[in-house]
């Protein structure tokens, strides 16, 4: 697999080597070797069943949670596996964000309580900093004018397109590197969608953003590397323009101009 | 190497808490399981020694004398659940079916709600009311007073497997049976219960072992016999009755009888139960087999 | 026809009631309120009171839940959580923990006095008795066949129903709420504390009063165990009386219209106290579940 040539030289954020993934006796992801590049957003396409959204949950160790789940290979998170067995998949987590493709805030706690779930998890309780880190969280999720009056109303009380935001608020208060999206606009609507990825783009300044879509207008809109899987296999990486106009692979080709979804 | 993802040492206690609790769940589950392990355990060892032939054909015997045999309440049990298990069946099968094939309606909503209710019911309620019923007026303890106490409380569980089991059956069968023409009641009879059958024979022996082991209700409505059943209105013996009697009074042979007749109630229970999961196995129904 | 048996199971309900409270008018002209606050149960001067027999239920069903509650959740959360890669092993579990429900009450109650009851006397309670001695706690001498025992042995009887339920309760909260939690950085434990539990409250709640509901109908195990006294008791280790037993001991001894209305009444007051407690626990469990039933 080709590197593109602005990443040569580039330290990745991530890098898996011969990741395989799967089920049972059944293999969703065949060895995937690819580069997630710093502070960028790089999109994961594919049609249904590519694998796309178990390869980005492989990258947290969320994969592994299902019954009958296994995992093969290497995923290097600055240089080191987080699969070797010395590592706590709870640690691992901390250190990368996820935003799923309904909203999930937490029903039973507020808004407040939940931009800042991750932080009591580890025994944060001074007042001050948790408010501080909810503020900040929910700016950078550009949330907090919407519900800066609002805190202690539940989280389940706003419209979808909060919702997410809320989402990727608490996801942020923990201070990730990376953060994962699986597909985190296609509950929302054109404007939701709209705020969110404005969001995305500016957010990179601070994160390392994987995006799993199946929306190529949206790949094009706001990530800079994208990468096509099929059938479980990398089939091409490059910076997203080159792919989209200049594809080098005859099956990117035919996935981009639409022969198959 | 990995000094960065593994959780640093101030973190180290949600490790051990978490260790902790997943220990304390163990022992949850250990605590739970242990009773089961010491009622059979015990129920087998001290009622081994009464059980002989002698003690399905005989009755029970004197105050320090021998086991006897528990043949009256055997006798009295299958009389008073045969009895009970005809009135319940129609009952409940219909109710069942109605609880299915009109489930929007509120007599539905109301009389199944009503089912989930009953079927909870403190038992000697349920007996109390048969004695106003039943034995106050005709004066005297009976097997039918009995059976209609038992009656009442296999109804529910007879409703709620019937309308499972039906439920199951897809509404494509049904659609499919109306659309060519057959009538409503007639689909419901042909199609729907030939397909749900197993689940019906489910309910009906979940019934029969729930009814099997009621002692509280037959206090209060049969009485007690130390002979097999002399007639439909006149007091008659149970299994769980013998349990009650004997295990409570204090003679050391009576209480091995009371061991025994537990065995021989356990053992029926342990038959009818892998027969429900023989039929669920055959089926997959997905009705849980719990009494 | 089906609508009448569907009809007949509501008047069966309906009739319930009437009956109890025609068969109790005497009693309850007779005695009015002191029925349910006075303490005394004398058929020689005809006067009927069960104030010991509902302090007996509560307190055997408060020990019951203390004690059931917490191990049948906690074998929910085995069975729903933990067991999610050791599926075998769960299945059997659960299975077993359900036979549990199969065993008839009189068989726990024959165990209870003869197995638990010496051992409650001799090992469990005199330990209580030099931790906790206060009186009106664990004071008195230990004869096992009291108020304690009574509320263990119904711990027992309660754990597959509360296990059952909540189990039901927990595999409905949905995957995506520990996932969110599991991507936080949560260990296995914060997952079900935060996520799970809170969100399965109300079932949860359900749960524990559907238990309640079994332990306060319970009759033959807790008669065998609890001692059958219909004075007040003193204490946890006092031999007592719940409402259940209370009509069954006495039932031999009620030869005249006056303590058979009493008797009834107990029953009218049992049926009260289960309508109240099952309608309660339905209406919480459904909210959770969100179908058009739950089946216990």
């Amino acid at each position: 697999m080709s590197i593109p040539t602005s990443l040569s030289g580039v330290q990745p954020k991530f890098e898996t080597k011969g990741l395989k993934a799967g089920f049972g006796s059944t293999w969703v992801l065949n060895g995937i070797d690819l580069k997630i590049p710093p502070n960028r957003v790089t999109a994961v396409m594919g049609p249904s069943g590519c694998g796309k959204t178990t390869f980005v949950r492989c990258l947290n160790r969320l994969h592994e949670l299902t019954p009958g789940a296994v995992v093969e290979g290497e995923a290097l998170l600055d240089g080191e596996d987080i699969y070797d067995r010395r590592v706590d998949p709870v640690a691992v987590r901390r250190r990368i964000g996820m935003v799923f493709q309904k909203p999930n805030p937490f029903p039973t706690m507020s808004i407040y309580h939940n931009v800042v779930a991750g932080l009591t998890l580890n025994g944060e309780r001074d007042k001050k900093k948790l408010d501080l880190a909810a503020e900040n969280s929910l700016r950078g999720a550009y949330l907090w004018d919407e519900v800066k009056d609002k805190l202690r109303d539940s989280g389940a009380s706003l419209s979808g397109g909060q919702q997410q935001r809320l989402c990727i608020a608490r996801a942020l208060a923990v201070e990730p590197e990376v953060i994962l999206m699986d597909e985190p606009c296609s509950a929302l609507d054109p404007t939701a969608t709209a705020k969110i990825e404005e969001l995305i783009t500016q957010l990179k300044r601070d994160y390392t953003i994987i995006i799993v879509t199946h929306n190529l207008q949206q790949a094009s809109r706001v990530a800079d590397y994208t990468a096509f899987f099929y059938l479980g296999k990398l089939i091409e990486f490059d910076e997203t323009a080159p792919l989209f106009e200049n594809p080098k692979e005859e099956l990117t080709e035919r996935y981009i101009t639409g022969k198959f979804g | 190497m990995t000094s960065t993802i593994i959780l640093g040492r101030h973190q180290s206690w949600r490790r051990i808490f978490d260790r902790i609790m997943k220990a304390l769940i163990l022992l949850s589950v250990a605590i739970a399981v242990i009773p089961l392990f010491f009622v059979t355990a015990d129920v087998v060892v001290e009622g081994l020694p009464a059980i002989s032939w002698a003690f399905f054909t005989k009755n029970p015997p004197s105050p320090l004398a021998g086991y006897g045999g528990i043949l009256n309440g055997i006798e009295g049990s299958l009389l008073m659940v045969g009895m009970g298990t005809l009135i319940a069946v129609p009952l409940g099968v219909g109710a069942g079916i109605y609880f299915s094939e009109w489930p929007e309606s509120r007599l539905s909503f109301l009389s199944s709600f009503t089912n989930d209710v009953l079927a909870e019911f403190p038992t000697i309620v349920i007996g109390l009311f048969v004695y106003a019923l039943v034995v106050a007026p005709t004066r005297t303890f009976s097997a039918v007073a009995g059976a209609v106490a038992l009656a009442i409380i296999m109804l529910p569980i007879i409703a709620r497997t019937t309308e499972e089991s039906l439920k199951i059956v897809p509404v494509t069968l049904r659609e499919a049976s109306m659309a060519l023409g057959i009538p409503r009641w007639k689909t419901i009879f042909r199609v729907v219960i030939s397909t749900g059958k197993s689940g019906l024979a489910t309910g009906i022996l979940l019934g029969i072992a729930r009814a099997t082991g009621e002692t509280a209700p037959l206090i209060v409505t049969a009485g007690y016999l130390n002979f097999p059943p002399t007639g439909l209105f006149q007091q008659t013996g149970s299994v769980p009755y013998i349990i009650y009697n004997f295990g409570t009074a204090g003679y050391p042979n009576w209480t091995t009888v009371a061991w025994g007749a537990a065995l021989v109630l356990v053992a029926f229970m342990l038959i009818l139960n892998l027969s429900v999961k023989f039929f669920i196995g055959r089926r997959s129904t997905g009705i849980r087999a719990e009494i | 026809m089906v609508g009448a048996a569907a009809i007949g199971i509501v008047a069966l309900l309906i009739g319930l009631g009437i009956e109890l409270t025609s068969g109790s008018w005497l009693s309850i002209r007779t005695f009015g309120l002191s029925f349910v606050t006075g303490s005394t149960w004398n058929s020689v001067i005809d006067t009927y009171e069960v104030f010991p027999a509902l302090v007996g239920t509560l307190t055997a069903s408060a020990i019951a839940l203390l004690l059931g509650v917490p191990v049948g959740l906690g074998v929910a959360i085995f069975l729903s959580e933990r067991a999610r890669g050791i599926r075998a092993g769960a299945t059997a579990l659960g299975s077993l923990v359900e036979l549990l429900a199969a065993v008839p009450s009189v068989i726990y109650g024959l165990w209870g006095l003869i197995v638990l009851a010496p051992f409650m006397r001799d090992y469990i309670e005199p330990t209580l008795k030099s931790v906790l001695g206060i009186p009106g706690l664990f004071s008195g001498t230990p004869i096992g066949t009291d108020l304690f025992t009574a509320g263990v042995i119904l711990a027992i009887m309660i754990i597959p129903t509360i296990s059952a339920v909540s189990r039901d309760i927990l595999n409905a909260v949905p995957n995506s709420q520990r996932e969110a939690m599991y991507s936080l950085g949560a260990t296995d434990w914060e997952v079900v504390r935060k996520a799970v539990l809170p969100y399965a409250r109300s079932g949860i709640f359900g749960a524990t009063i559907l238990g309640l509901g079994r332990a306060v109908g319970e009759t033959m195990a807790v008669t065998f165990v609890i001692g059958n006294n219909i004075n007040l008791p003193h204490s946890l280790l006092s031999p007592g009386a719940t409402l259940t037993t209370l009509i069954v001991n006495q039932f031999g001894n009620t030869f005249d219209p006056l303590s058979e209305s009493a008797l009834v009444e107990v029953g009218l007051v049992l049926f009260l106290l289960a309508l109240v407690i099952n309608i309660l626990a339905r209406l919480l469990v459904w909210r959770m579940t969100r179908s058009t039933r739950f089946r216990v």
